[in-house]
């Protein structure tokens, strides 16, 4: 429960954000070594909940729209297995007011 | 084969210590490039929300006066969270000017300005994907669109620094080296913040506030969560923000969005950003490995400086000092090479001891042990004292018609009765270790 509380706290939180959306993923999981994965630290750590796990196909979704570029889930996953790159030029986050 | 320079140095990033290299470059009229990802200036940029106007005046000198701020920082306060309440310190000098209130967006783009005047050239919206190197030395960088060679590349390129990875001048960084911090621009009018927290309404003065204490809300039933917890007055927004280890996170499963949320619902935090609008919600990563944690700053032909070094001083929220500092000096290490037209390690180690003599290794190495220090007693600073303080300021405020000194005895015996005893002498000594690091420091 309070975990869907917080994410619509974070959804709403995200509709402040200015996007400009990139066309491909700067985010890319390795589905095998998260299938392994007990822990799945990436869909608790992330501030923006990026990451969510489909139950029935036992994948990681990678919202990358959402990201804020912070790196928490890069250093967070137990498996390495986020490769995390940088939105294309330009693309990503776009922060105005902090 | 045969280089052609396009410059002199490359720079990668256009945050406080790139911008900083640049500039120093640049002055003696060398040729300069600087890159950034971002499309507009700091708009990839986070910080608490403020930046320190000494290293500010000295790397930007004369043009120093351009800045626009929001409003001068010049209050302090510190506080103690708990349940009910908090204990809380205010430090204020109505005159001080060691720090501005200036957003992101406003303050990149100022700081470009002027080091394009100063004839930095300045290329943005370019991601740079790697760094060219050839006989061992990086000579340029390869960015989505094309190549650009210079003899000297510095790293400005913030705490994920991809690049300093790809050249292995660090490991990777552990969860227990990184803060994670989220925060929230909350607007609200200018009177409003000005009523609020005491302000004048000329802008010259406004209130940083530091919050320590996690016992209390749901975040009561967490243990070891060491958390900071900050407020900076702009204009007409505040910026309310929480810093949180990452082991810590992860080891409670938390989401640090919870614990923003629940900071907002403290009875001492929810008046002050009543009615309150958040504009937006920012996360940035913060290098806390301190000294112990320090990349290799420099190889043939290129240079490390600011959140890519981890030059941050977590304890006094220090960062655009550390970066604006080590940016100039990574500046002038470079146009020693260049006069001496020798671009290997060798040469460019002169980074190395310019920085032993500024106060940005000084102070590394001072607090080397501080962070973790504070970390492994976590439970004592964060729900124990906060709790203590407020049973001492109960006796002292509470008129509850008991004897005075019967309830200081009970309170100081106290100490040696609510936990093993093991546990108060681990608490002296981790505090003795930080003041005599610190006092004994360089």
């Amino acid at each position: 429960m309070e975990n869907q509380e917080n994410k619509k706290s974070i959804q709403d939180k995200l509709a402040t954000i200015k996007y400009n959306c990139d066309s491909k993923s700067h985010l890319v999981v390795d589905q095998k070594k998260c299938a392994k994965c007990k822990e799945k630290t990436c869909t608790q750590i992330c501030p923006a909940k990026v990451y969510e796990l489909d139950e029935n196909l036992n994948e990681i979704v990678v919202q990358y729209e959402n990201c804020l570029e912070c790196g928490a889930c890069r250093i967070a996953c137990p498996k390495n297995a986020i490769s995390w790159e940088y939105p294309s030029s330009g693309c990503g986050v776009v922060f105005k007011n902090n | 084969m045969d280089i052609k320079f396009n410059a002199d140095v490359i720079v990668v990033g256009a945050g406080p210590s790139g911008v900083a290299a640049a500039l120093s470059v640049a002055r003696v009229g060398k040729k300069v490039i600087l890159v950034e990802r971002a499309q507009y200036p700091g708009s990839k940029n986070m910080y608490g929300g403020a930046v320190y106007t000494t290293a500010l005046k000295e790397v930007f000198g004369e043009d120093f006066d351009k800045f626009k701020y929001e409003r001068v920082i010049n209050t302090h306060t510190w506080s103690f969270l708990n349940e009910t309440g908090s204990f809380e310190m205010t430090y204020k000098n109505n005159e001080a000017t060691c720090a501005y209130a200036i957003k992101r967006f406003q303050l990149e783009s100022q700081m470009i300005e002027i080091v394009k005047k100063h004839g930095v050239y300045y290329i943005p919206n370019t991601l740079v994907k790697n760094l060219i190197q050839e006989n061992g030395s990086v000579v340029g960088i390869q960015t989505e669109q094309e190549k650009y060679y210079a003899p000297i590349t510095i790293l400005a390129d913030g705490v994920n620094s991809l690049l300093a990875k790809e050249l292995n001048l660090r490991n990777d960084y552990q969860t227990k080296d990184m803060i994670l911090s989220v925060k929230e621009a909350i607007k609200l009018d200018k009177k409003t913040i000005e009523e609020r927290f005491n302000l004048k309404d000329d802008l010259s003065n406004g209130v940083n506030k530091q919050y320590f204490g996690s016992d209390f809300g749901k975040l009561k039933q967490y243990k070891n969560l060491f958390m900071m917890t900050f407020l900076y007055t702009f204009k007409d927004t505040l910026m309310l923000g929480v810093g949180v280890n990452l082991a810590d996170l992860s080891r409670n499963k938390l989401n640090i969005n919870e614990i923003l949320d629940e900071v907002k619902l403290h009875p001492d935090i929810a008046p002050l950003v009543k009615n309150g609008q958040t504009i937006e919600y920012s996360a940035h990563l913060i290098p806390e490995g301190g000294y112990k944690k320090i990349p290799k700053l420099t190889s043939n032909g290129v240079i490390i400086a600011g959140d890519a070094a981890g030059f941050v001083n977590g304890v006094h929220f220090e960062g655009t000092n550390f970066a604006l500092i080590s940016g100039k000096l990574a500046g002038e290490s470079a146009l020693v090479a260049l006069e001496n037209n020798d671009y290997s390690q060798n040469t460019l180690s002169i980074y190395m001891k310019k920085l032993e003599k500024s106060f940005i290794l000084k102070d590394l190495y001072s607090y080397r042990n501080v962070i973790e220090n504070l970390y492994s007693r976590s439970d004592s600073l964060s729900k124990y004292y906060p709790k203590k303080i407020k049973e001492l300021f109960e006796i002292i405020t509470c008129a509850n018609c008991v004897s005075k000194s019967k309830q200081i005895r009970e309170y100081f015996f106290s100490y040696f009765k609510d936990r093993k005893i093991t546990e108060l002498f681990k608490d002296i000594f981790a505090a003795s270790k930080c003041a005599l690091d610190v006092f004994f420091g360089k």
